[in-house]
């Protein structure tokens, strides 16, 4: 233990002590066709990534948020809205009709093993990043209260115009 | 291995990697995640002390640490429990690294060594997956390896399992191709209609220590599955069969086990459709066939209900049989446009679900043996008959609808038939076959409103109400279930920080007197990104709690609860 936390201390003096760039992982569109991660490009516009799952009552709330408001961000800001879903076989068959008949326009995917989850270090859903125009992660949340999505369309404008966020 | 992985990291991160054309050192990141509760003596829930623990406080966690340098990652985790909460598996107690992985991912191959999560198809064969929240996970230790190329994934793996701080006795050997044609035959490149197959073989190896009985050592199973999609139509099915398997699961049986799953869905803008079933004879998979609980499951079976997270519906989950079970689900979702008579300004959407899950038709094999009789064939089953008990029904309904700039509204109905026996006591389908076993009858509904007082300022109110009968009278108290309640909740949140929440449940037709409770129940939390940190304090009601297809009782409780997580 005493090593490793001493290897880990050498380690912050030399990496990037966070997540930057998108994981490339495999996951699966709603008609299921494999998918990598590293076609997740918008132009060098604001992406929007964001977990979440048919039984999770506070990601529906989210992603029906932003669907109210998508129009108006992708004619402002130019953003992509993908959202990521981690229901295994239980539910991942109602996935693509759920969006469908909700009216959500986003890029809808499933990661029923969960490893793009895991490899972005997702504890809980939801959870939401935005990615800037080169494609490095900028910004995360965890959770969701009625609102959000209104400091998130802040972060988009920072993103959007170059400026640094945070 | 822990050593290895840190040489390589502080290699890594010293010299330059001569293959890549960036001298970068890789990203480090991860998640941390603390849950305790302080316990409150509460006399009159727990008159017993089954639920105040000698430690007073209990507290849980884990971090996961990821390195990832071009197509290489390495993860560890490292997991404490001092002690493991009330609720959890027990055999969770201590602290130590329980995950930790070399991977690297070059033209299509992707070669893991050390532990791995992974699924075969749906994961009616295969899946190890984890579910924190739950105490759940059955990941492997071994190798694997994944190669994809032109539509075509073929994955191979070996690999012991999970247990706690400790590891199966068993090991599990799979190998598992799909097939996507689309992509696979360019004249299939333009077609409409997208096809994938894919195919598994498991087995499990596993000594034969008996006294008894001639076990077999090496249990091999199989499995084939299709998808077609077109336009908003998709279809799905899945066939698995495994041989003879004598467990603690099946009562020591020598009869193979089957498994078939389908699911049929459609959309457009307005209308969904959903019809999904399944049926299940014999299909635990376990790495050690005394296993119990959650311990060492290779395959996963969902419940093919829908999945209930309101608090008092989801206090009669329901949860998948293994050993046997005919499953049926039909769902509707319907849109009322918005500017007409009945979607109003808005639109309203309307939706119903219906499941129904009981047993198979199981008969005797001969006249001198008992349905499910030790070292037999168990029993005889047909196809196209309907079960002798019914495990769970479940019909809900309900809509959707914005009411103005203000207001949003969602009401649901639901009636549900739970089998107590079975869902709470776990008796076994021959035990219930002789005996009426029993059905707790509910009529439940939730009214849930949103009301925005200002731009990031937000009220949330759910009203819920379960009436519960019994289909005889002359029951048992612990045959009865917890009664009917009601339950009353407030929430407020100012975005993007704060959020506050008063709850109360009034069990007040509790069949003992003694019980008819209030559960009242505070929270506050605080985000901030990626970090979250949230205080409750009350009363909790007993309960199923499943995530996935697993569930867990947590006892009634009194105290103090606290959880912080975060990731960078």
């Amino acid at each position: 233990m005493k090593k490793l936390i001493l290897a880990i201390t050498i380690l912050f003096s030399t990496l990037s002590f966070a997540q930057n760039s998108l994981p490339k992982i495999n996951v699966t569109s709603v008609d299921g066709q494999t998918v990598n991660t590293s076609s997740f490009t918008n132009d060098g516009n604001p992406i929007v990534i964001s977990f979440w799952a048919t039984w999770c009552k506070p990601c529906m709330r989210e992603l029906d948020a932003m669907a109210e408001v998508y129009e108006d961000w992708q004619e402002d800001l130019g953003v992509k809205i993908i959202a990521v879903s981690i229901d295994d076989s239980r539910n991942s068959g109602k996935v693509g009709p759920l969006a469908k008949t909700k009216g959500w326009e986003y890029d809808v995917f499933i990661d029923q093993n969960q490893d793009f989850k895991r490899a972005l270090g997702v504890n809980n859903i939801p959870h939401t990043f935005v990615l800037d125009g080169n494609g490095n992660i900028v910004w995360q949340h965890t959770g969701y209260a009625l609102g959000d999505e209104d400091e998130l369309y802040e972060v988009l404008e920072k993103v959007a115009a170059g400026e640094a966020v945070n | 291995m822990k050593k290895i992985i840190l040489g390589l990291i502080a290699l890594f991160s010293f010299t330059g990697w001569s293959q890549t054309q960036t001298i970068n050192t890789g990203e480090l990141h991860g998640n941390f995640q603390f849950d305790g509760q302080l316990y409150v003596r509460d006399s009159i829930l727990d008159p017993n002390k089954e639920a105040y623990p000698d430690e007073k406080f209990l507290g849980q966690g884990f971090m996961n640490l990821i390195y990832t340098r071009g197509g290489f990652t390495a993860g560890v985790r490292y997991e404490n429990y001092q002690n493991v909460m009330i609720g959890f598996p027990q055999g969770y107690r201590g602290e130590g690294i329980t995950y930790r992985f070399l991977q690297y991912n070059t033209h299509g191959l992707d070669v893991t060594a050390g532990n791995f999560y992974e699924q075969f198809g749906s994961g009616m064969i295969l899946r190890a997956y984890e579910e924190r929240g739950l105490g759940y996970d059955n990941v492997f230790d071994g190798a694997r390896v994944k190669y994809s190329k032109n539509g075509v994934t073929v994955k191979g793996m070996i690999g012991r399992q999970r247990k706690y701080f400790d590891k199966s006795s068993g090991i599990v050997r799979g190998v598992d191709a799909e097939v996507n044609l689309n992509e696979l035959f360019s004249g299939m490149s333009e077609n409409k209609t997208l096809i994938t197959v894919g195919g598994s073989f498991v087995s499990k190896y596993e000594p034969d220590n008996s006294p008894i009985y001639n076990l077999p050592k090496n249990v091999g199973s199989w499995g084939g599955r299709v998808n077609v999609q077109r336009g908003g139509l998709g279809i799905y099915a899945e066939y698995v069969y495994k041989i003879n398997d004598p467990s603690s699961d099946n009562n020591f049986i020598y009869r193979p086990g089957e498994g078939l799953t389908f699911a049929i869905n459609y959309a457009n803008k307005d209308f969904g459709f959903m019809v999904s079933g399944k049926r299940i004879d014999n299909m635990s998979y376990r790495s050690e066939r005394n296993a119990q609980q959650i311990e060492t499951l290779i395959n996963y079976i969902p419940a093919g209900t829908r999945y209930h997270t309101y608090t008092l519906p989801a206090l009669y989950p329901y949860a998948t049989q293994i050993n046997g079970e005919q499953n049926l689900q039909v769902e509707f979702t319907y849109n009322l446009h918005k500017k007409t008579v009945l979607g109003g300004k808005y639109g309203t959407q309307l939706f119903a679900n219906f499941a129904y899950a009981g047993s198979i038709y199981k008969s005797k094999i001969d006249e001198d043996t008992d349905i499910g009789q030790t070292g037999t064939d168990g029993y005889d089953t047909e196809w196209f008959k309907l079960g002798q008990v019914k495990y769970y029904q479940d019909f809900n309904v309900g809509f959707k609808r914005k009411l103005n700039k203000k207001w949003k509204m969602t009401f649901t109905y639901l009636n549900v038939q739970y089998n107590f026996d079975l869902l709470n006591k776990g008796l076994r389908d021959e035990v219930m076959i002789k005996k009426t076993p029993s059905i707790i009858y509910l009529n439940e509904f939730v009214l849930e409103m949103q009301y925005k007082i200002k731009p990031k300022h937000y009220l949330r109110f759910e009203v819920q109400g379960l009436f519960s009968e019994q289909d005889s009278v002359g029951r048992a108290f612990d045959e009865l279930g917890a009664g009917s309640m009601v339950l009353g909740l407030i929430e407020y949140s100012i975005s993007p920080h704060w959020f506050f929440s008063v709850q109360n449940i009034y069990n007040f037709g509790n069949p003992n007197e003694n019980f008819r409770l209030n559960y009242p129940f505070v929270n506050v939390a605080y985000s901030d990104g990626p970090t979250r940190i949230q205080l409750g304090y009350g009363r909790q009601p007993s309960g199923i709690f499943c995530v996935g297809g697993v569930c867990r009782f947590v006892p009634a409780s009194n105290g103090l609860q606290m959880s912080i997580t975060s990731n960078f």
